[in-house]
């Protein structure tokens, strides 16, 4: 078990896995998103309240849940790096942040959307997810900033590692505030739980599964690219570029 | 040199030796302390002046000014706060003090706040009697203050010492605390504005004491780890 | 009571660069390590490691036989650091920068005002550090160290800013601190000639 999981965490065994594992996450993810759309926007009857509107769930939802998922992974990822001090956790965490970030911004792209025949408004500050979901964006932000105000990327690693895991404890105080704020000034919430049949269930659910799927392939390459970049000065890097193939 | 072992001094001598030291370089270094305060008072200036002075508005609208205020005061007050031990090499002393990290970094967070969160509280019932909040309100906004800054002063520790010795620090500093200070504001303000309407307010001054109290036990560690990092 | 401070493998990567690779030593009591190099060639990386403020890449560091890391504030209660940058406050006086540096410690059987007296500085203790020169700075440093009293000195390029009797008297004092025992290391890009044994680390 531990062998495997060293291995593992040496670079160029990652590098040349990582390679091989990318494309096998893609292609069912791909298929699961083309299946999963054509059912949700075909074959899953209309709404009888939202309409057509409703269908923008098989993006939004996929997209709100990576971006905590990607949030997770980088803080995860960024407590092995400094606890364990192992330097792929750390690259983990750097490729995590800007697809973590491009989903918090799918969501609230598409949540805005959806709140435009919702609502009859593309903002509504009064809803808790929105504003929870605004508030890891600049987390999001903000984490990125740090790391490339950092020129020694050792550094950058270990003090972005610490401000994911302070933020991954406000994430959740943030969630809970932001609820009870909105409680206050509005009362209700504007997407209804519940009544959901077990057809429009089956389509999310499959969007979801290929979301992650197609998430973990983006991590996959730009892990990749992340570790290449960390050991262009390293022995296995330059003998994988001068060699015939050309490092592929 | 003794031959016999010789004791540290406890956490508490350690924890008030760094907060005397720093309230006397704000004692020796006034506008330190003052800035900070004319600011809050400037953006509370602001606010009837760009909205215009009605009365129905201030009043409404109070609560939330004098927060967001204070808030960005703070903002501006922790910049410095591991700025100057950084270049005059009083950090590498404190690294390698026999006394733990976290503790003196607690110690000098204490002093932050005795500095910045403590006169802001002071002077706060100056700016709400001109936003037209009656007394008993005025009361419950000093409390959310008071506890809000202690988290406030914590919090902004860990991202001061983040940040430290970074070119454009000031920026970063902002945009890695505003996210994680929101929940506070978000407490604090609300439990005045319910007061201001006769409801019941506990709830966020019993949730501003909780954050207090988890920042005082957890925001030191975050701090001594992230100026270790800075400093290396 | 001797003291031994060694180090096994230490290894220590900055940015790009590899400062030095399977480093190790042993100082007891009585000794002085000294490491040598030119400027900028990681003497004071490798004075800071050893102290524990910067992460090696790879090896340990040992005071009496046991990890560092393992005892840190025994160890950082038995040390103490004086380097370019002084660490004193300039808006204080002396007597208030050094009461507080104190009042961390544990206590010393050290004579506060005999040491003013040999550094020269008893004049200038109600003085705020800043209107002092950097020479007079120094020198407070140095009384600071004396009055830690603790058996591991770390000096990186105490020489710096003194003049030829300043110069004399760190020489002197450091002479005098490995005679009663203690020991000490330090980066200096000139020679030191001193009586003491001397164990010199060359960086590259």
């Amino acid at each position: 078990m531990w062998t495997w999981f060293h291995k593992l965490a040496s670079p160029p065994h990652f590098y040349r896995t990582a390679a091989i594992l990318s494309p096998w996450l893609a292609m069912p993810g791909l298929a699961l998103i083309a299946w999963g759309a054509w059912q949700g926007l075909f074959v899953v009857p209309m709404d009888y309240q939202q309409g057509d509107a409703f269908r923008i769930i098989y993006v939004h939802v996929p997209s709100a849940y990576l971006s905590l998922m990607a949030y997770m992974i980088m803080a995860t990822s960024g407590a092995i790096g400094l606890i364990w001090r192992m330097k792929l956790a750390h690259a983990v965490a750097a490729s995590a942040a800007p697809i973590g970030a491009a989903f918090t911004f799918l969501a609230l792209a598409t949540g805005s959307i959806w709140g435009r025949p919702m609502w009859g408004t593309w903002w509504e500050w009064g809803d808790p997810r929105m504003m929870s979901e605004l508030i890891l964006l600049f987390l999001y932000f903000g984490y990125m900033a740090l790391r490339s105000a950092i020129d020694d990327t050792a550094k950058a690693d270990k003090a972005s590692a610490v401000l994911a895991l302070v933020g991954i404890v406000n994430v959740v105080i943030v969630h809970f505030s932001v609820e009870w704020w909105s409680s206050l000034h509005q009362g209700q919430t504007v997407f209804k739980k519940g009544t959901m049949d077990a057809e429009m269930k089956t389509a999310l659910l499959i969007m979801i599964l290929g979301f992650t799927l197609l998430f973990g392939a983006m991590l996959l390459r730009r892990i990749r690219t992340e570790v290449l970049y960390r050991e262009r000065r390293t022995r296995w890097v330059r003998e994988m570029i001068l060699s015939p193939e050309g490092g592929s | 040199m003794t031959t016999q072992e010789r004791q540290i001094p406890g956490m508490f001598t350690g924890l008030f030796a760094m907060t005397r030291r720093d309230l006397l370089l704000a004692w020796k270094r006034p506008g330190d302390v003052l800035n900070p305060l004319f600011f809050f008072a400037m953006v509370c200036t602001l606010f009837p002046l760009a909205v215009g002075p009605s009365a129905e508005q201030l009043e409404f609208s109070g609560p939330g000014v004098l927060w967001v205020a204070a808030l960005l005061s703070t903002l501006l007050s922790l910049n410095s706060l591991f700025l100057s031990d950084f270049e005059d090499g009083s950090l590498d002393q404190l690294l390698v003090s026999p006394q733990p990290l976290p503790v003196l970094v607690l110690g000098k967070t204490l002093a932050h706040w005795l500095t910045s969160g403590v006169p802001l509280v002071i002077v706060s019932p100056l700016l709400a009697i001109t936003y037209r909040m009656p007394p008993s309100v005025i009361g419950v906004m000093m409390l959310t203050l008071l506890l809000g800054t202690i988290s406030l002063s914590l919090l902004g520790s860990i991202g001061a010492a983040l940040t430290v010795g970074l070119h454009r620090g000031t920026a970063l500093l902002s945009l890695l605390i505003l996210p994680l200070a929101m929940p506070i504001m978000i407490l604090g303000a609300n439990a005045v504005s319910l007061a201001a309407s006769n409801d019941v307010y506990t709830t966020g001054i019993w949730a501003l004491g909780a954050y207090a109290i988890a920042s005082l036990s957890l925001a030191p560690y975050a701090t001594a780890a992230a100026l270790r990092i800075s400093n290396e | 009571m001797t003291h031994k401070l060694s180090a096994d493998n230490l290894t220590l990567i900055r940015g790009e660069r590899c400062l030095f690779q399977g480093l190790s030593f042993a100082l007891e009591s009585g000794g002085l390590l000294l490491l040598e190099g030119r400027n900028g060639c990681g003497k004071t990386s490798l004075m800071r490691a050893i102290a524990g403020m910067l992460s090696l890449e790879t090896g340990q560091v040992f005071w009496d036989e046991t990890p560092v890391e393992k005892q840190r504030q025994e160890f950082h209660g038995a040390l103490v650091w004086l380097a370019h940058r002084t660490g004193l406050k300039g808006d204080l006086t002396l007597v208030e920068n050094l009461g507080f540096e104190r009042s961390l410690r544990a206590q010393s059987s050290v004579d506060t005002e005999s040491v003013y007296e040999r550094l020269g500085i008893s004049r200038l203790k109600k003085l705020i550090l800043r209107s002092l020169s950097a020479g007079q700075q120094r020198r407070v440093a140095l009384a600071r160290m004396l009055l830690a009293d603790v058996p591991l000195w770390f000096m990186d390029e105490p020489f710096t800013n003194l003049d030829r009797e300043g110069r004399a008297l760190v020489i002197e004092l450091v002479e005098e601190h490995l005679a009663k025992g203690g020991m000490c290391v330090m980066a200096a890009h000139q020679d030191v000639e001193l009586k003491a044994p001397v164990r010199r680390v060359k960086i590259q």
